[in-house]
């Protein structure tokens, strides 16, 4: 014991220089006896007791988070819709009004500066959310990309906490304590309504691979709607939900994690979500000409491919181990977790295009010096039924 | 959960048994094993094997973490439990007892081992 060769979410950890903040709901995750950890500069709930219980509590029943970490960009104006169509590869001008958008902010050599959900809440306004740890950058860019448009560009990150119920009870659960219509709110939309009498944005949007929401509220707001989602969620079999099964859950899911899968070295189009840029928008956006040139590179003579790789045994890969094949390394891991929902340890990499099929034979993961044999296979791990 | 009176323990979070029939079982602490998360994979030396106190015998896998596992003393491996390898979560549900990982004929051992007292003072900063 004693010396942790990888720290916790190793890869999302930034220097600090500041005590690291904490959430409108920090009283309660201490209350709980959640274990801390440092992420992104903010002190955020790792698990509160068993992280694979937390997981499987998401998969079969619900799982409230608190991800108020999460930094959120307002833009008004009447040029809004516009500004984004140049600042982000989407086209977001074409969202309806109460719908929402999965889509990324660019390099103009098309390097990924972080992946977003873009919400559309009125003509002229949008909800920006950044990871955390890419939030001042985001924020940034933004800013640097609005003149020009008549539009403003708002830091809310403090204007906002934000909570999450998932799983496959999270709508019987959020119905008893809000009066919106959730049966209307299809998947990725958002409207405002009241959950447990405050105002709240409430979004059908997650990160784990279930039906979820995602409630952004007023901080001061936070703990009533903890504790009211707690409380509706009790027969449903809900419990608190820490970082470390969010990881777990995306990971199955085949979602992406910036600092991860996804950098400013990277191109959507090498992260295999090329889907997300919209060439056809008829205006010029930051990163076109190198993503159009990424895209034809994707097409015809890819470097490495995001796959997902299944240990035929039972150790762990982690982020940066090396992908082998023959005695050669051919990719790196970028994740690697124990899978709960498969039983056995689950990865993304990203591989030379030669092995990347698959049922490739022969690949291998160097697991601190041994060659530990596994599956190459299509992403996602998991998929609800629906 | 208390740390057992009868046990001493290392700084580097294992515990170590009297000696029964000649050898000692060792295991990793309920603080260590809660630190971890939840185990998902032990590896552990092999019966005959010389373990040196101090030097890692072994590693422990949690979700997010990998330790190494550290001799608590020196001696040979007589035995080691199988049902954590083959149920690793045992680690986390009953570190003193079920999930013990192996047993040694000690040979040596170094000074500094704890008390049960001492190795809660240990952990309480």
């Amino acid at each position: 014991m004693g010396r942790d060769i990888r720290p916790p979410l190793s890869g999302s950890l930034m220097i600090m220089t500041d005590a690291p903040r904490r959430t409108a709901l920090d009283a309660t995750h201490r209350a709980l006896g959640a274990t801390m950890t440092d992420f992104a500069g903010w002190d955020m709930p790792l698990r509160y007791a068993s992280e694979r219980d937390e997981h499987n509590a998401v998969r079969t029943r619900a799982g409230l988070f608190d991800l108020s970490h999460m930094g959120e960009i307002t833009i008004t104006g009447p040029q809004a819709g516009e500004l984004l169509d140049y600042a982000l590869v989407g086209r977001l001008s074409a969202v309806g009004v109460g719908r929402a958008r999965y889509t990324m902010i660019c390099q103009e050599d098309g390097g990924i500066l972080d992946d977003l959900i873009v919400y559309r809440l009125a003509d002229h306004e949008y909800m920006v959310v950044a990871n955390a740890s890419n939030a001042q950058v985001v924020l940034d860019a933004l800013t640097a990309r609005a003149p020009g448009f008549d539009a403003e560009v708002r830091d809310d990150r403090d204007a906002y906490a934000l909570i999450a119920v998932q799983g496959p009870e999270s709508s019987g659960i959020l119905k008893s304590v809000t009066d919106a219509d959730l049966d209307g709110l299809k998947y990725y939309a958002g409207l405002p309504g009241t959950v447990a009498g405050v105002s709240a944005l409430i979004a059908r949007t997650g990160y784990t691979g279930e039906d979820g929401f995602e409630l952004f509220v007023r901080p001061a707001d936070a703990v009533t709607v903890w504790e009211a989602l707690t409380e509706a969620g009790k027969g449903a079999g809900l419990i608190p939900c820490g970082l470390s099964c969010r990881d777990t859950l995306r990971l199955e899911a085949g979602m992406p994690l910036y600092g991860h899968e996804l950098s400013t070295a990277l191109t959507p189009f090498d992260a295999g979500l090329g889907r997300v840029v919209k060439f056809d928008k008829p205006v010029d956006f930051v990163g076109r000409k190198a993503l159009e040139q990424a895209a034809e590179r994707a097409e015809t003579a890819p470097p490495r491919k995001l796959v997902g790789l299944v240990a035929q045994g039972r150790r762990v890969p982690r982020a940066g181990y090396e992908v082998v094949a023959d005695g050669s390394v051919i990719g790196e891991i970028t994740s690697g977790a124990p899978s709960p929902t498969l039983g056995k340890p689950v990865a993304m990499a990203y591989v030379d295009a030669a092995h990347a099929e698959p049922g490739t034979a022969g690949v291998g993961v160097d697991i601190r010096g041994s060659h530990e044999p596994y599956d190459v296979v299509a992403l996602p791990f998991y998929k609800r039924e629906r | 959960m208390s740390n057992p009176e009868q046990l001493r323990y290392s700084k580097e979070h294992e515990w170590l048994s009297p000696a029964e029939d000649g050898a000692s079982t060792v295991g990793i602490t309920a603080h260590a094993a809660n630190a971890l998360g939840d185990v998902v994979y032990v590896q552990l030396p092999e019966v005959g094997d010389t373990v040196t106190a101090g030097e890692t015998c072994g590693e422990l896998e949690s979700t997010k973490s990998v330790s190494d596992l550290y001799a608590p003393v020196t001696g040979e491996v007589t035995a080691v439990n199988q049902d954590v390898v083959d149920d690793p979560a045992l680690v986390n549900s009953a570190p003193f007892e079920g999930g013990w990982l192996f047993k040694v004929r000690v040979t040596d051992e170094p000074g500094d081992l704890l008390s049960a007292d001492e190795y809660t003072a240990f952990t309480a900063g």
